[in-house]
């Protein structure tokens, strides 16, 4: 067969906590029961928001992306894809409680094995952690790493600390172990407030300063010397909305080089660490145009770091533009198979 | 010993020579400078209590840095004093060989963050008068700004009014840490006061530490702290934007100073394309956002963007506009850029004029005594 087309950003809507149940032990079914407990979707996907859900995919009453019979058709189907990348968005990765939030986060992932790997076997997933405790995150990608299906493991873009700190590098470990990049979704678990000066009035100000997110934990990585400790450990930034990286880069660049003996650790530019180690998605791709993608494309400089993905069910794009227009041949030819299988290592072990 | 500094050759001949405008020259006081500029409650006050900065020590930033004073190693004046504590060493190492025809002061000396904000209006009120009695009155070409205590607008606009017929004040300076977004309403009584008077706002990176550096958090290293400072400023333009205060006051005028560039181009293109999903949220917008970026900001070029390729720096100016640009030295901090080696890109004779000179003049308020 042809090589299959790899969409490494889908959500299939997760259910409330009363569709979680069946997959949570006695004692949280109880917990969540007794206290009356549910409306765990996180704010940084507020459910009826535009960008949750593309108009024409939105079903009245529904959650956005909870039905595989549509997600079928309007995604799987419609372009062609023969492996996609499940990235659930769930509150147990937000939860102030690490117990609670280990609780819902195992349940979305039993709950996404049995509701949508097993009923098409297009569909793979990311393994949602609770970043609350890195110890109890590390168990639960031991808990289903023997399932090859699993290829990635998934963290939001803003948690306790940043991200590069050494409290969270069992997490990278367990993931390096078995052969998973880290993701890192647009996201926040707002423990600060959405943007670097305060709480914005309008959700779309928190939207758009999601890349302010991945920039500050792509330094955190960078200087903390994760790429150090973990050479070959990818991550993947999926909704950044990628034009951010040329200047981002050059400014990474020009600090290190000013006082790079803050972090000897750290022995290579930072423009190498990043097109070696760090990969992104492209819907969203954020210009006005196609020339302006030509040269953003340019200037970031390496086709290996794009990935294709549709973001389904999320507004990026209308009528079939699932692929940014000005993007070269060869990126295009790249970035739908040869990319995501170099990124994702596992899912040759599941090939069609 | 200080070298004597030597006129680089390109500058003789650059048509620059009829003047540049530096928005951005960093006054520093001498130990205990302040002092007579301050009534006796307040210079006890801050004997015994310090500046009451929101900050994890007591008498500096959290972040350490890499040079004494943040500053050039040769900026150290012949006395031995802070670098920028001495006016006629900014003159002879800045303002007479890069033939500076206005250069604008940006003291960063934290008082106008204090937690205590009746502490922080009288020490915005000390550094105006020191400004003008040290800097402007020895050396007109250096232009002082209005300082204010910028979270009580009340007391802010006190200041701006006490300062509003002083040709020697030329902006209201602002930090780009707020306790809210600055496009928040409780701002506003500030915009329209500048708008009152005649003043441009100029809002320097940095200020007061009230809470994190980034929106994931606080960082670990200075390396960090440095470039993630850039998120502040790229937060107030697109606060200003969203919450629309420039529907309301399509007037104002507002100069980014060391927040870099090479982010309003990417800005204007993420405000834009998610704007277009979700402008029923901001239905009081009467442009699409990017176009707030080209008339109401201005973008002072110090720290200059170095990209990989240095056509790239062409492109990026081309992106936000030459009529946008005004530039900064940073004088005398460490990365300092020199108005003559810090493009590293053909400039015609026009673009620089508009670079280092005109559209500087078409922004602050250069008043004659």
């Amino acid at each position: 067969m042809t090589a299959p087309v790899i969409d490494c950003d889908i959500h299939p809507g997760v259910p409330d906590i009363k569709g979680l149940l069946p997959y949570m032990s006695q004692y949280w079914q109880d917990a969540f029961v007794d206290r009356g407990l549910d409306g765990f979707d996180m704010m940084s996907y507020p459910l009826g928001a535009p960008v949750t859900c593309r108009p024409d995919w939105r079903v009245p009453g529904e959650r956005p992306g909870s039905s595989l019979a549509n997600m079928q058709r309007d995604a799987l189907d419609k372009f062609g894809i023969g492996i996609a990348i499940c990235n659930p968005l769930t509150g147990g990765q937000v939860a102030v409680s690490e117990t609670m939030g280990a609780a819902i986060c195992s349940a979305v992932n039993d709950w996404i094995k049995q509701h949508w790997l097993d009923k098409d076997r297009r569909l793979r997933a990311s393994i949602v952690v609770p970043p609350q405790s890195p110890s109890l995150a590390a168990e639960e990608i031991e808990r289903h790493a023997a399932d090859k299906r699993f290829v990635q493991v998934l963290l939001p873009a803003a948690c306790e600390l940043m991200l590069g700190r050494s409290y969270y590098w069992p997490i990278y470990e367990a993931a390096q172990r078995h052969n998973m990049p880290v993701g890192i979704h647009a996201g926040s678990m707002y423990r600060y407030a959405p943007t670097a000066t305060g709480w914005p009035s309008h959700y779309l100000q928190d939207y758009i300063s999601n890349n302010q997110l991945f920039e500050g934990q792509l330094l955190s990585l960078v200087s903390n010397g994760v790429f150090a400790k973990f050479p070959e450990l990818k991550f993947v930034f999926i909704e950044s909305g990628v034009s951010w990286l040329p200047h981002f880069i050059w400014r990474a660049i020009k600090t290190w080089r000013g006082v790079r003996p803050e972090v000897p650790w750290v022995n290579q530019s930072p423009g190498d660490i990043i097109r070696n180690n760090i990969r992104v998605t492209t819907q969203p791709f954020d210009a006005p145009d196609q020339a302006t993608v030509e040269r953003i494309v340019e200037q970031i400089d390496c086709e290996d770091m794009f990935l294709f993905a549709s973001d389904y069910p999320h507004w990026q794009f209308d009528d079939d533009a699932i692929m940014p227009s000005g993007l070269p041949a060869s990126l295009v030819q790249r970035m739908r198979t040869e990319n995501p299988l170099s990124t994702y290592p596992r899912l040759r072990e599941t090939l069609p | 010993m200080n070298a004597p500094v030597s006129i680089p050759r390109a500058l003789q001949e650059s048509d620059a020579r009829t003047g540049i405008i530096d928005c951005d020259i960093h006054p520093f006081p001498r130990p205990g400078a302040l002092t007579k500029y301050l009534p006796q409650r307040w210079r006890d006050h801050v004997a015994e209590y310090g500046q009451m900065m929101a900050s994890i020590y007591a008498a500096r930033g959290n972040y350490p840095r890499f040079q004494p004073y943040l500053s050039r190693r040769d900026s150290v004046p012949p006395d031995g004093g802070p670098p920028g504590s001495d006016v006629h060493f900014i003159a002879e190492q800045l303002l007479d060989p890069y033939n500076i025809a206005y250069g604008v002061l940006e003291p960063l000396l934290g008082g106008n963050n204090s937690r205590n904000i009746e502490e922080a209006a009288a020490l915005c009120t000390a550094m105006n008068d020191w400004q003008v009695a040290e800097y402007t009155d020895q050396d007109p070409r250096l232009r002082a700004s209005i300082l204010i205590p910028i979270e009580d607008p009340d007391l802010a606009i006190h200041e701006i009014e006490r300062r509003a017929d002083d040709w020697r004040f030329c902006q209201i300076q602002i930090g780009s840490k707020t306790t809210e977004p600055l496009g928040k309403r409780r701002y506003w009584p500030i915009f329209e006061a500048a708008l009152k008077h005649g003043f441009s706002l100029g809002m320097h990176s940095g200020g007061s530490q009230i809470s994190a550096p980034s929106a994931g958090g606080w960082p670990q290293f200075y390396v960090e702290d440095h470039q993630l400072g850039i998120h502040a400023v790229v937060s107030q333009a697109t606060s200003l934007i969203l919450e629309g205060v420039f529907d309301v006051f399509p007037d104002l005028k507002i100069v980014m100073i060391e927040g870099g560039f090479g982010w309003v181009p990417h800005l204007g293109w993420r405000m834009d394309a998610h704007w277009k999903k979700m402008r029923s949220e901001v239905p009081h917008l009467k442009r699409r956002p990017s176009d707030y970026l080209r008339t109401n900001l201005w973008y002072a070029t110090q720290p200059v963007e170095e990209p990989e390729h240095p056509d790239d720096l062409r492109q990026t100016f081309e992106w936000i506009g030459w009529d946008r640009m005004v530039y900064s030295s940073d004088y005398p901090h460490w990365d300092f850029d020199d108005p003559n080696l810090a493009w590293r890109f053909q400039m015609t004779a026009e673009e620089k004029r508009a670079l280092l000179h005109d559209n500087a003049l078409a922004v602050y308020s250069f008043r004659q005594p």
